[in-house]
């Protein structure tokens, strides 16, 4: 008698049916691949121009010749917006690349090793660990802003300075998690049994264990983007981020932030908009650690 | 319990040295020295300009200056700030109660929301109150701080009109006139920050909470009868905390970013807005000095963190 099963499913399946069941992580990956494409394609289809100065028009609430708005230049929010989205959005997700290559770097050399480099390298996890973050960032955006405007262009000198200290900021927990995941796997069987046909550490390490140890690392990866457009919305909000002319989201906030009284829908579109990508991310997060977690039973 | 303190207490002292040398290091590192105005002032000749750093001491290798700055910081040295024309040191201690008075409350504020919340939610795990409570959570630590701090004045002070929202020191008034200002004006601050970190420490709370309430323990404590609010409150949250402590512990650097941002918005007279003043002014010695407090106000927490660890769970104090 032949019984009714399922066929086997791949991982990658079975991880796509538990991240469906979850509502609001579904929800999430919408809005931001809503918001994604927005940003896109969005400045090649409303082609209103992000600075062009018109007094007559400055401050004016939504309409529909200007859907967000205009700041107190004139210049149409919902063009400065979705221009400062592409910024935001890349900085996100290249100081998330960062943090999560050198922290799986960090942590598959500790793990791996174990000893002295990773007593060592852990130590040195510690005291990263220890910085607080914003202040850091204030000081190096402080100190090595000029030279890098100098060697590289306003904006390409400060996006790459923001993205690397970020980024340089954030790898720790993904050393962590890595690490932790190493020390686990090393010692199982499927480990031992490439070990036993003559691999290479190097190979182990890529070929069998890094795969497996990856779970953890997306859904930090997807917590990481949320947090640098944040880190980075923070620094534009203080000041000290892009240079004035690029209408990053924090950026609109921090000029918006005088004029609550006569223009709030100048601050409510660009932190609205913040707070749902963040929102998404952190829906996706979540969903992505339920569904490639390999206890949960779902 | 001493021993454990003791010991905590030497390895706080490397971290610390270790935190200054990486920000000693950000410093030398960095291009442009304090002496560049002197440069295209025609009344400086350039040989005043090379003994002024001799004197200072800005030629030397940076192991040298390192030293005489590590020693300089501890004595209590902390320098002379180029706009202020004060002490570092004074200007930092004036301000500093305001920056804790604020973070602390914040803080505290958070845990009082998020441990009954989410023990609540916890031990009614998926029910209408948890699911409303998880994306009240969401949404908390979803919002950025100078967003939510917008928010507020937005609603508060400039809609309803009910609270001030520039935050002074310097209350005309004595006594209860006196607290009843200070509340007013404190309120949207500590609300801001309070209830992000709230958000966040939630669903620490829970998940810690939801681990512990499967454990064998558990069981036995209800099979002997206990009812369930002793259960929960004796057993299941002092060993749920330990995780807790520690998550809050590795949030704590974290805390200071909510601080700066919050000082900016509602003008809180405190370091954090002294910090971004002194960057917009270029004055390098008072951010060397914040910089450095923040840190060792980091380690400081830390420690506390792990005091606080030892008493809950006494296996730690005994290794």
């Amino acid at each position: 008698m032949v019984s009714a099963r399922r066929p086997p499913e791949s991982l990658a399946a079975d991880a796509w049916r538990r991240f469906r069941r979850h509502h609001l992580a579904i929800f999430g990956a919408a809005t931001l691949a809503v918001m994604v494409l927005a940003v896109l394609v969005g400045p090649m289809i409303y082609r209103v121009p992000i600075n062009e100065i018109d007094f007559k028009a400055k401050l004016k609430a939504p309409s529909w010749a200007h859907p967000m708005g205009t700041d107190d230049l004139g210049q149409d929010i919902l063009a400065r917006m979705l221009y400062g989205g592409r910024i935001s959005l890349a900085v996100g997700v290249a100081a998330m690349l960062i943090a999560i290559t050198v922290g799986t770097a960090v942590g598959a050399i500790s793990g791996q090793s174990g000893g002295v480099i990773d007593n060592g390298l852990m130590r040195v996890t510690d005291l990263f660990l220890a910085l607080p973050q914003l202040p850091l960032l204030l000081l190096i955006v402080y100190l090595f802003r000029d030279v890098l405007k100098k060697a590289l262009g306003p904006e390409a000198g400060v996006f790459i300075m923001i993205v690397v200290v970020i980024g340089g900021l954030r790898w720790m927990p993904v050393a962590r998690l890595v690490r932790a995941q190493f020390l686990s796997l090393r010692e199982k069987e499927f480990v031992e049994a490439a070990r036993g046909l003559g691999a290479k550490p190097l190979r182990q390490v890529i070929r069998h264990i890094l795969p497996n140890a990856l779970g953890p690392v997306i859904v930090a990866g997807s917590l990481d983007v949320a947090a640098a457009i944040l880190a980075e919305s923070t620094l534009s909000f203080l000041g000290l981020g892009f240079p004035p002319d690029i209408p990053t989201w924090g950026r609109i906030l921090f000029d918006a932030k005088d004029n609550l009284d006569f223009a709030p829908h100048w601050a409510i579109f660009p932190g609205t908009a913040i707070f749902l990508t963040v929102l998404s991310i952190n829906y996706l997060g979540d969903g992505l650690r339920d569904a490639l977690d390999p206890r949960k039973v779902l | 319990m001493s021993k454990y303190l003791l010991r905590r207490l030497l390895i706080s002292i490397p971290a610390l040295l270790g935190i200054s040398l990486v920000l000693f290091t950000v410093l030398a590192l960095a291009p442009g020295d304090p002496f560049e105005e002197l440069a295209t002032n025609p009344n400086v000749p350039p040989e005043v300009r090379a003994n002024l750093r001799a004197q200072f001491g800005l030629d030397d290798p940076i192991p040298v200056r390192y030293m005489r700055w590590v020693t300089a910081m501890v004595k209590g040295d902390w320098g002379f700030s180029f706009v202020s024309r004060i002490n570092v040191s004074t200007l930092i201690m004036q301000r500093l109660p305001t920056t804790l008075f604020v973070l602390g409350t914040a803080q505290l504020l958070g845990l009082l929301v998020a441990l009954p919340i989410g023990i609540y939610s916890a031990v009614r795990p998926y029910s209408l109150f948890d699911q409303i409570t998880t994306t009240f959570a969401f949404i908390g630590f979803s919002l950025p701080t100078f967003f939510t701090g917008l928010l507020f004045i937005l609603l508060f002070s400039i809609y309803l009109d009910w609270l001030p929202f520039i935050y002074r020191a310097d209350i005309s008034a004595t006594g209860w006139r006196w607290a009843w200002e200070m509340a007013r004006q404190a309120i949207m601050p500590i609300a801001v920050l309070g209830l992000f970190q709230g958000a966040a420490t939630t669903r620490f709370v829970r998940s810690a909470v939801l681990e512990v309430v499967r454990l064998d323990y558990v069981n036995t404590a209800r099979s002997k009868g206990l009812s369930e609010k002793v259960t929960i409150l004796k057993h299941v949250v002092r060993n749920a905390l330990i995780p807790v402590v520690t998550l809050v512990a590795l949030q704590i650097p974290g805390i200071f970013t909510g601080a700066v941002i919050t000082e900016q918005i509602f003008r809180v007279p405190g370091i954090g807005s002294l910090l971004i003043s002194s960057i917009l002014s270029n004055d390098t010695p008072v951010i060397m000095s914040i910089t450095f407090v923040f840190s060792a106000l980091v380690v400081l927490f830390n420690l506390i963190a792990d005091l606080v660890y030892g008493w809950l769970d006494p296996r730690i104090s005994f290794r």
